[in-house]
């Protein structure tokens, strides 16, 4: 059924991104990843032109460091820990997905459609991405947390905040998957 | 060696969202039209064993590593800047399937041409940051 080189299972997924929040919280931190966009923007001289960037950002080097391990995590698991049988869809998913001209993961994480070097060529790919991009760091700023702090620590810390941006999130989530999506891919 | 801690932590953090493909653009896809369970069992057991953990630190009054207690600051009151910025991750969400952790894991793996989500991930946060007090909160 399950491999440890192929998909892992909800379960085990899980329970070890709660641990690594709680680890988080037993460090004396909190679990948030999209704070560090913010950091970045301070490091890179944002504090200049709006108060929103000036704090002193080395106190986050500790969440940089979690990003740094991530990347490292994303590399060694991608080249190291996969066989390739992994994402395994709904059928009825790969039906849809058909329908707008994305190509079947066949063990892939990502859509040749959207990151393979052709389509980074074209500027209607680059410009989606660019958007996505946009919305993200704009939207989880003003919720004032992503996935992490909102929907895994605000939630287990059972925080009625949290579960407004959760909600927020299935709502844009919910329009953009089943109306503009196949309006914007096709 | 303080900084090793977060690191490993982070290390696993990325093996983990990379193995059970919550990194993955089909599997955010399938968890939107409600095609697999899969997504919502990763979200709500993280939840599950987070609030477990969470009231057994509360409950034994435990010591964060430096000796500190242990204070989970709440999230301020409001609705709007909840409401109207989740709807608006969740717009970007939907459409190229990362959330902020899933960003730098990609590019970790070598996904470069996710770089162009990170550069507008930064752009995003940076015009907050300039709107801000423009905005309803």
């Amino acid at each position: 059924m399950y491999s440890f080189y192929g998909t892992w299972p909800w379960y085990v997924s899980g329970f070890l991104i709660g641990a690594v929040m709680l680890a988080l919280i037993y460090f004396g931190k909190n679990f948030g990843m999209s704070s560090n966009l913010r950091t970045m923007c301070t490091a890179l001289g944002a504090g200049k032109t709006a108060d929103f960037f000036k704090f002193d950002w080395k106190t986050q080097r500790w969440n940089l460091t979690v990003v740094l391990g991530a990347m490292l995590g994303g590399f060694i698991a991608t080249h190291y820990l996969s066989d390739g049988s992994g994402v395994n869809l709904n059928p009825q998913t790969l039906v849809e997905l058909r329908q707008m001209n994305i190509d079947e993961p066949n063990g892939k994480l990502l859509p040749d459609a959207l990151v393979s070097p052709e389509a980074l060529q074209s500027p209607k790919i680059l410009l989606i991405l660019l958007l996505g991009g946009i919305l993200v760091g704009f939207g989880t700023r003003y919720a004032g947390g992503c996935t992490s702090g909102h929907a895994i620590s605000g939630l287990s810390n059972l925080q009625l905040p949290s579960l407004i941006a959760v909600i927020g999130f299935f709502i844009g989530g919910l329009i953009m998957s089943w109306l503009l999506l196949p309006l914007i891919l096709n | 060696m303080k900084f090793l801690k977060y690191l490993l932590v982070g290390l696993v953090f990325g093996i983990v969202l990379t193995k059970s493909e919550a990194v993955s653009w089909y599997r955010i896809y399938e968890m939107f039209h409600f095609q697999s369970f899969h997504m919502f069992g990763i979200i709500m057991t993280a939840v599950v064993v987070g609030v477990v953990g969470i009231q057994l630190f509360k409950r034994n009054n435990v010591k964060d590593i430096t000796g500190q207690p242990i204070v989970i600051p709440n999230k301020d009151k409001g609705f709007t800047n909840y409401m109207t910025g989740g709807i608006l991750f969740g717009l970007g969400w939907g459409l190229i399937g990362t959330c902020p952790g899933p960003i730098f894991i990609l590019i970790g793996a070598g996904f470069y041409g996710i770089g162009v989500v990170l550069l507008g991930a930064l752009v995003g946060t940076y015009l907050y940051g300039l709107l801000r007090n423009k905005l309803p909160h």
